[in-house]
C-alpha cells in the first residue's frame, strides 16, 4: 500500500472515467441523455485497438476510435432529436448495438499486440516531490491531456458564449430556439462530441491504460460508472474529472488490497482466503451508488440538479413549458 | 432537384389502428436481419448461410424447437419483469442481477438446505420457486427504495447492482459451495429438478431428448397473472396511470413512492423466479453464467412486444433462438448485433405510431412544392 503509486495509478485509470463522463456531462447539458456510453466506449476501444494494429499508429487508432463512436453516437440523435423517440430505451439500444458491433468486428483481436501510446515525464515537473512521481511522471499523453481538458471544457460551458447556448438548449429550447439558437443542429453536435469522448475513453483504455482487447471485459462496466459519476458530479465537469480520478484510485487501492499479509496490525482476510476478493471487487459498483445517493441528495436539498430539459425531446411549435 | 412527390408529416390526432403496432415490431424485426446481414456481408460472412444455419439450430427438428423454447422460457419470465416496470416508466435494468439473485435463493433450499433433502418434489419445487421470487424482490426492493425515497436514478443502481449480484454467486460458487474445488455447487438431488418432457420417454418415446421444463409453464402463468393485473386489477390501474401521466396520478392521490417500491419488487419477483427456472430446469445447480445475459434481452423483448404480456411470449421464441443459434455461430456477438438492431428499428419506428407519413403525388405535389419555392 504505496499512497504515491495509488494515487499514479487512479490518475491513469481515472483518465479512462473523465472522458467518458464528461462526453456524457457535455450531452446531457444539451438536454440528451445517451445510455449508451459503455457501448460507444466499446467500440472505441475495439476500433482504437485494430486501426493501431493494422496502420501501426496509435494516434490515427484515437482518432478512428473517437470517429466510430462519434457517428454510433449519430444514431441515437437521430432517433431520439429528430424521431423524439425515449431517450432511455433508445440509449440501452446503443449499448446492445454498440457491444454487438465491437465483438463482432473485434473478433480475433484477443491477444494481438497493437502498437500503443507511449508513457513519458514532464522534465522540471516531475521532479516535485511526491507531486511529481504521482502526477508527472510515466504517464500516458492523454493523462495530462485529461489534466487540462476538464478545466476547459468547465471554462468552455460557464464562460463562453457557445456554451451559454449549450447550457440554454438544455434548459429552456423553446426559449433558445426563439433567440435563433438552432436546438435541432446543437443538440445533434454535442450528442456526437459525447459520442468522440466515450470513444476516446475506450481507446484510453485499450492503448495505453490496461491495453489490449478482452471483448466486453474491457470496459466492464465503466461506461454505466461514468454515467453514474456525471449525476454524482451535479453536470459539473470539474467535479466529474475529480470523481474520476477519486473512483480510479479506489479501484487501485482495492487491488493493492489484496497483496499484504498484515493490515493496520490485523491479519489480511484476504490473505488466508482470496475469495474475499470478491465482495472487495464489489466496491466500485456499490460506490457508485453510494455516490448516487449522495449527488441526489445533494440535488434534492439545494433544488438544483439535472438540467431541466433532459430527455425531453424539443418539438418546435408546441408549447414546451 | 424536383421529385414527382413529396413527403408528407402530420401528426396523427386520431387513434393509431389496432394492427399498426404488431405491424412496426414485424417490420423491425426484419430490417433488423436486413442490416445485420449488411454487416456480416461486409465482413465477409455470407448472411444467407448464417441464418440458413440459424433457421436449422433453432427450429429445424422438434430437439432444436425445444431448445429453443427452453432458453425462451427465462426470456418470457424476465421480458414480463421489464413489462411490469416498464409500464410504470420504472427502468429496472437489473432483471439480470434479480435472476441471479433469485437462483442463489432457490438454491438455499436444497443447499443449505432449509429443508429435508428427502422432501417430495411438490414440496422443494415450489419452496425454491417462492424462494427464487423472494431472492429477485430483495435485490429489486433495494433500488426501489432509493428511488422512492432519495430520487435516485434507479437506472443506474440496478445495473450496479447486476455485477454485484454477480460477485455474490461467485463467492458461494468458488468457495462455500464449490463442488470440490470446481467453480460450481454439486449437482442437485433428482427431487429438486423441473419435470422435463424427456422424464416421460419410457412412456412416449417420442419425447425422448426433449428437454423442455415446467418452467415455461411458470412463464405462461406469468403472462397470464401480470396481464390480469395490469388490465384488470385496481393496482394496475394504478401502475398504468402513473406511467402515463404521473401529475395525474398524483392528484388522483395515488402513492407514487410505495408503488415504485411495490413494482421494483414485482418486477424483481418475475426476474427471480426466471433465475430458479433456470437453475431448476437446465442446469441443475448454481453456477457461473447461468445467464448469457437474459435481463437485457428481457429489455427488448418487452419493448418489441410493445409491453403486452402475451406479445411477450412470442417475442421471447424468437429471441430464445437468437440465442441457440449466437451460441453455434461464429463470429460470438452476431445475436447481440441483431439484437441492438431490433430494438433501434423498434422504437424508430415508433414514429410511425406517433405521426402519419404519406406520400403526395400529381396536383396537391405541385401545391406543396409551389407554396415552398
Amino acid at each position: 500500500m504505496n499512497l504515491e503509486i495509488i494515487l499514479h495509478a487512479g490518475l491513469a485509470t481515472g483518465t479512462i472515467l473523465l472522458f467518458a463522463a464528461i462526453g456524457e456531462v457535455l450531452a446531457e447539458r444539451a438536454g440528451v441523455l445517451n445510455l449508451g456510453v459503455e457501448g460507444m466506449m466499446l467500440l472505441g476501444a475495439m476500433t482504437g485497438f485494430s486501426v493501431s494494429l493494422a496502420t501501426g499508429n496509435p494516434w490515427f487508432g484515437v482518432a478512428m476510435a473517437m470517429l466510430a463512436a462519434g457517428l454510433l453516437s449519430l444514431t441515437h440523435a437521430v432517433v431520439t432529436i429528430s424521431f423524439q423517440a425515449d431517450q432511455v430505451v433508445s440509449g440501452l439500444s446503443l449499448t446492445f448495438l454498440g457491444t454487438g458491433l465491437a465483438l463482432v468486428l473485434g473478433n480475433g483481436l484477443t491477444g494481438q499486440n497493437a502498437a500503443l501510446i507511449p508513457n513519458f515525464d514532464i522534465a522540471g515537473l516531475a521532479a516535485i516531490p511526491f507531486v511529481g512521481p504521482a502526477f508527472f511522471k510515466d504517464h500516458s499523453p492523454l493523462v495530462y491531456i485529461g489534466y487540462i481538458f476538464a478545466p476547459l471544457v468547465w471554462l468552455y460551458i460557464e464562460k463562453t458564449r457557445p456554451g451559454m447556448h449549450l447550457r440554454a438548449i438544455g434548459e429552456k429550447p423553446v426559449a433558445a430556439d426563439t433567440m435563433g439558437v438552432n436546438v435541432y443542429a446543437l443538440r445533434y453536435f454535442y450528442v456526437f462530441v459525447g459520442g468522440c469522448l466515450a470513444g476516446l475513453a475506450g481507446a484510453t483504455i485499450s492503448l495505453s491504460v490496461s491495453p489490449g482487447w478482452y471483448s466486453a471485459q474491457t470496459t466492464s462496466g465503466q461506461g454505466w460508472i461514468a454515467i453514474g459519476l456525471v449525476i454524482f458530479a451535479q453536470w459539473n465537469p470539474l467535479r466529474a474529472a475529480l470523481g474520476a480520478y477519486l473512483f480510479g484510485a479506489l479501484r487501485r487501492a482495492i487491488l493493492d488490497l489484496q497483496g499484504p499479509r498484515m493490515i493496520l496490525g490485523f491479519t489480511n482476510p484476504l490473505f488466508i482466503n482470496s475469495n474475499f476478493g470478491f465482495f472487495l471487487q464489489m466496491a466500485p459498483y456499490l460506490l457508485t451508488i453510494l455516490a448516487l445517493v449522495i449527488g441526489s441528495r445533494a440535488a434534492m436539498r439545494k433544488r438544483l440538479g439535472a438540467p431541466a430539459a433532459l430527455g425531453e425531446p424539443y418539438i418546435r411549435g408546441e408549447r414546451g413549458l | 432537384m424536383a421529385l414527382p412527390f413529396s413527403v408528407a408529416v402530420e401528426k396523427r390526432t386520431e387513434d393509431v389502428p389496432r394492427w399498426m403496432p404488431a405491424l412496426t415490431s414485424v417490420g423491425s424485426v426484419v430490417l433488423a436481419f436486413v442490416f445485420s446481414a449488411l454487416v456480416l456481408w461486409l465482413i465477409g460472412v455470407n448472411p444467407v448461410q448464417v441464418y440458413s444455419f440459424f433457421l436449422r439450430a433453432t427450429f429445424g427438428s422438434w430437439a432444436a424447437f425445444s431448445d429453443t423454447m427452453v432458453k425462451a422460457t427465462p426470456l418470457i419470465l424476465v421480458g414480463l419483469a421489464c413489462t411490469v416496470a416498464f409500464k410504470m416508466k420504472l427502468w429496472n435494468i437489473g432483471a439480470e442481477g434479480q435472476f441471479y439473485m433469485g437462483a442463489f435463493f432457490a438454491s438455499l433450499v436444497v443447499l443449505v438446505p432449509l429443508l429435508p433433502t428427502n422432501s417430495p418434489p411438490a414440496v422443494l419445487i415450489p419452496a425454491m420457486a417462492l424462494m427464487g421470487m423472494v431472492g429477485g424482490a430483495v435485490w429489486g426492493f433495494f433500488p426501489g427504495v432509493l428511488k422512492a425515497r432519495f430520487g435516485v436514478n434507479e437506472i443506474i443502481t440496478t445495473l450496479m447492482l447486476n455485477y454485484v449480484a454477480i460477485l455474490w454467486n461467485n463467492f458461494w460458487i468458488f468457495d462455500r459451495w464449490s463442488d470440490a474445488g470446481f467453480q460450481m455447487t454439486p449437482t442437485f438431488e433428482r427431487n429438486s429438478w423441473l419435470p422435463r418432457l424427456s422424464d416421460y420417454a419410457r412412456t412416449y418415446p417420442a419425447f425422448s431428448g426433449i428437454t423442455l421444463h415446467l418452467g415455461v409453464i411458470f412463464g405462461i402463468l406469468a403472462a397470464i397473472v401480470v396481464w390480469w393485473v395490469m388490465q384488470r386489477s385496481r393496482w394496475g390501474y394504478e401502475i398504468r396511470l402513473i406511467g402515463d401521466n404521473p401529475q395525474a396520478a398524483r392528484y388522483a392521490g395515488i402513492n407514487i413512492a410505495r408503488n415504485i417500491v411495490l413494482v421494483m419488487m414485482f418486477s424483481g419477483a418475475l426476474a427471480g423466479l426466471a433465475g430458479m427456472s433456470e437453475i431448476s430446469g437446465v442446469v441443475h445447480r448454481l453456477q457461473e453464467r447461468i445467464s448469457p445475459g437474459y435481463g437485457f434481452t428481457g429489455i427488448i423483448v418487452a419493448w418489441l412486444a410493445k409491453l403486452n404480456p402475451f406479445g411477450v411470449i412470442l417475442v421471447s421464441i424468437l429471441f430464445g433462438a437468437l440465442i441457440v443459434a449466437g451460441r453455434e455461430v461464429q463470429p460470438s456477438g452476431i445475436a447481440q448485433l441483431i439484437q441492438g438492431f431490433v430494438l433501434f428499428a423498434v422504437i424508430s419506428s415508433d414514429v410511425l405510431l406517433r405521426y402519419k407519413i404519406h406520400i403526395v403525388r400529381g396536383a396537391d405535389h405541385t401545391a406543396a412544392v409551389g407554396e415552398s419555392a
